[in-house]
């Protein structure tokens, strides 16, 4: 595949989908398109052939792509240059797109230690349900002209326009990383994967599974082995050293499951105690990622996360529960008004990734 | 920017309307709270940017959410705008009163609510000073990262309307990534809590739309801070170099080397000289550029990085190199950089402060134009340059009791401004658009663009009635800058009415 710019093609389509007022399902790679729920007659809008790198400034610390350029791609890419995407994106299969990284907004393991992905864009290009190909934000750290819609447009899911290119701040590789694991109980383990983040020590992950507590250092040699000693009540050294990478790509053993049950994420403030819901529990990013395999009514688990101030999307289920129980955590009125007037300021035709997000919108 | 374009030509507040307004509000705030004499307004008529004055014919200065949410009903009922107001230290007009609007003064919102030392975040009211949230949680070994120049006096709600930076914005991020929830009060009286204490929400990122709003969609009226432990170590690396390119190559050969400073702050020849005649700070005045690299983390990391950027600078013929040799000598080399405004205010009777981000790479351009400049203006200017991420403060010395060398200085910077976007940068990297820079919005977005910044606002606050007329302009006002300022041949925004 060659780099190529589209834009004006996609334009075409999308001032064809706002004439017909036929809606679009944005696609990338494809790989989260379980994510979310879809309209069954939308037409895809393809970004895959949209792709190349259209600048990359390694000591500015910014790469600008356009939406459909490979993740992979985009990792190479730093990688040669001794960077890296500090967020951590998951993949989850190899065709994952820039655009869809940004649209989607998961970010790995190193989350609450490094950002997530709103944390990392600079500046979009977005073709608007007006199709017009808007530039917001830019290349630079530091930019505070007119309202944030870069990052408005980091996890919105494609519901507010489609991706054209974006500019991410990427940081430099991690000199090497040292996982330490130590079997311990859950409730010592929250307390643990807490406090470690308040040591000023380079831990840029945590997590717990199987009984076991890992904890990820990264940097040179030197400066991992000084923090592994400091740590010698949080673990001894291991040799998983692919663990992050196959929980950041859910390829882990934990992620198989059979079809009465779902796979739920748990986004939960710090410190929250276990959960009393029966099933199967991984605990990422220092425990306010929570992975739950388990066939519990969604109204049980989503009461138990809104009491603490937290939400819970149903990451992977089936459809029709998806369309019983809705994907991702509803939303308090007055923030769905806000979602619905927003929506309506930029694609007031409703035609781009309809119920994707909500299914009032 | 120019003050000739700065024009309200809205008509005043109503009398009527303004005993209306005062009537509803002494129903439920005392007498004190409801300012309304000119002595009592006059405080109010102007923010960090004194150029531009406007006496509010109210302010009012709630102390509860729920006086916030009336204010706000009242006015939204009679139409009347209302500008937010944190210290008012804002350097770009942000809190500019109108003169037909009222202004909420959120000083009263004062109290740190609680720190958690184990989950490490603060609950704090908008009106509590940046600087008092760290102090607070020294005594947890944490701090709050971002650390803009004004941070004794600037408030924390004032630094999320503007999305505040600071001296160590590379390394810990702006505002926006330093602030997990916050709660608002929209025009209509509702009240919304966007972000969470949680790893994230549901939803669009409102909590990063909020960020940066100038006070447009919300009136934030609670914030949780995310607080950071003291970093474990902290050396801090003075070098100087005969050329301000030298010294830039240098700034970018250290990031290529994958080392992120904690910060990076460049300082050119006249800033230097001020600088250290104002805090005898041991900075060489012979230096035509110097920075300062502060690096943090563990004991070994700071070490090696250390070590690594202090071979660089010899490398790279530095004039002087030095390093703190202790925590006094740290805090002397940066009380240089942090005086540097006041320091170059002893040199002129006047001066005004940009804010520009560019890449860095087009540094060198940037500052031989401004040189260029400068003579051409015959208006000084020294430099103070956050380096890591290119954000630049040229401060243009003037005297305003000239015949029309403010006119000439604010033609001057909007120019600055306007290199800065053609270069890939932006008009304003932390101190916002306000009212200062609402003409070189024109420059930097197409129409489309801006129109798509006035639907924001109007999915939040239909009747424009916050903080309106600020941060994005109206597209006449574009047509009538861009007559006025004609680029390259082209007439910006050829789509609009011309009248």
């Amino acid at each position: 595949m060659t780099d190529k710019d589209i834009s004006a093609e996609l334009k075409l389509q999308v001032e064809t989908a706002i004439a017909d007022k036929t809606p679009l399902t944005i696609q990338g790679g494809g790989s989260k398109s379980f994510l979310g729920l879809r309209k069954t007659n939308a037409t895809p809008i393809d970004l895959s052939p949209h792709r190349g790198v259209i600048s990359y400034e390694p000591t500015e610390l910014v790469i600008t792509a356009r939406a459909g350029t490979p993740l992979e791609e985009i990792k190479a890419t730093l990688k040669n240059q001794g960077q890296a995407l500090a967020f951590e994106p998951p993949g989850f299969t190899p065709n994952a797109t820039i655009g869809g990284t940004i649209a989607c907004a998961m970010s790995g393991p190193a989350k609450p230690y490094l950002g997530g992905t709103r944390d990392y864009i600079l500046g979009c290009r977005v073709l608007t349900g007006h199709a017009q190909n808007l530039k917001f934000g830019g290349e630079v750290m530091k930019n505070v002209a007119g309202y944030d819609v870069s990052r408005l447009m980091t996890g919105a899911m494609g519901t507010l326009g489609v991706l054209m290119d974006v500019s991410v701040k990427v940081l430099p590789e991690a000199a090497g990383e040292v996982t330490l694991g130590k079997v311990m109980d859950i409730e010592t383990a929250i307390e643990k994967m807490q406090s470690l983040a308040g040591l000023g020590l380079p831990v840029t992950a945590a997590a717990y599974l199987n009984g076991t507590l890992f904890t990820r250092l990264s940097g040179t040699e030197t400066i991992t082995n000084a923090a592994a000693q400091k740590l010698t009540a949080i673990g001894e050294k291991t040799n998983d050293s692919s663990l992050w990478q196959q929980l950041r790509e859910q390829t882990l053993p934990f992620f198989t499951f059979n079809e009465s049950q779902s796979l739920w994420r748990l986004s939960v403030p710090a410190l929250t105690k276990p959960l009393d819901i029966e099933g199967q529990w991984l605990y990422d990013w220092a425990g306010m990622q929570r992975w739950l395999i388990t066939d519990a009514p969604a109204t049980t688990i989503r009461a138990a996360v809104e009491a603490i101030g937290g939400h819970a999307t149903l990451f992977r289920g089936t459809e029709p529960l998806q369309r019983e129980v809705g994907v991702f955590h509803p939303l308090p009125t007055p923030l769905l008004a806000l979602h619905k007037k927003l929506k309506q300021e930029f694609d007031p035709q409703g035609i781009f990734n309809p119920q994707r997000l909500f299914p009032e919108f | 920017m120019s003050q000739a374009l700065f024009k309200d030509e809205t008509p005043p507040l109503a009398d009527d309307t303004r005993r209306a307004l005062i009537s509803q509000f002494l129903a439920f705030m005392d007498d004190e709270s409801v300012l309304r004499d000119d002595e009592d307004l006059y405080p109010y008529e102007s923010d960090g940017l004194a150029v531009y004055r406007q006496k509010p014919p109210l302010v009012v200065l709630p102390e509860t959410v729920e006086q916030v949410q009336k204010i706000l009903k009242i006015c939204s009922e009679l139409k009347v705008p209302v500008v937010a107001r944190g210290a008012g230290t804002g350097l770009s007009g942000g809190a500019l009163p109108l003169k037909n609007g009222i202004l909420l003064g959120m000083a009263k919102f004062n109290k740190i609510v609680s720190i958690n030392e184990h989950t490490r975040t603060a609950v704090v009211q908008p009106g509590v000073r940046n600087l008092a949230i760290s102090e607070a949680a020294s005594d947890y070994n944490l701090y709050y990262a971002p650390d803009p120049s004004s941070q004794i006096v600037c408030t924390i709600g004032g630094n999320v309307a503007e999305n505040s930076g600071g001296v160590h914005c590379l390394k810990y991020g702006m505002t926006v990534h330093n602030v997990l929830q916050v709660t608002a009060v929209t025009m209509d009286g509702e009240l919304i809590t966007v972000g969470s204490t949680a790893a994230d929400t549901a939803g669009f990122d409102l909590l990063g739309l909020i960020h940066g709003s100038e006070g447009m969609l919300a009136v934030t009226v609670e914030i949780v801070v995310k607080l950071l432990p003291k970093p474990n170590t902290t050396k801090l690396l003075m070098a100087a170099f005969a050329s301000v390119d030298t010294a830039g190559d240098t700034v970018a050969e250290i990031i290529a080397k994958g080392i992120i400073p904690a910060g990076l702050e460049m300082m050119d020849k006249p800033a230097i000289v001020a600088a250290e005649a104002f805090a005898k700070c041991g900075y060489p005045t012979d230096a035509e550029a110097l920075f300062l690299c502060e690096l943090d983390g563990t004991e070994e990391e700071v070490q090696s990085q250390l070590q690594q950027v202090e071979a660089l600078v010899r490398k790279n013929n530095a004039t002087v190199v030095h390093i703190a040799r202790d925590e006094q000598e740290r805090m002397q080399l940066w009380k240089g950089r942090k005086s540097a405004f006041p320091a170059v205010g002893r040199l002129s009777p006047d001066y005004y402060c940009i804010d520009g981000t560019i890449p860095r790479r087009h540094l060198s351009r940037v500052l031989q134009q401004m040189n260029t400049w400068s003579e051409e203006y015959s208006l000084r200017i020294a430099n103070v340059f956050h380096a890591g991420d290119g954000n630049l403060h040229p401060l243009i010395l003037f005297d305003a009791n000239i015949e029309g060398e403010l006119e000439r200085t604010e033609e001057l910077g909007a120019k600055i401004l306007e290199l800065c976007v053609e270069v890939g940068g932006t008009i304003t990297g932390e101190h916002g658009v306000g009212m200062e820079k609402i003409n070189q919005m024109c420059v930097q977005f197409s129409s489309n663009e801006i129109t798509q910044f006035h639907a924001i606002k109007n999915a939040f606050d239909p009747e424009a009635l916050l903080n309106p007329g600020k941060a994005i302009p109206t597209l006449n006002r574009c047509a009538e800058y861009g007559a006025l300022h004609v680029h390259h041949g082209e007439v910006p925004h050829p789509d609009i009415e011309r009248f």
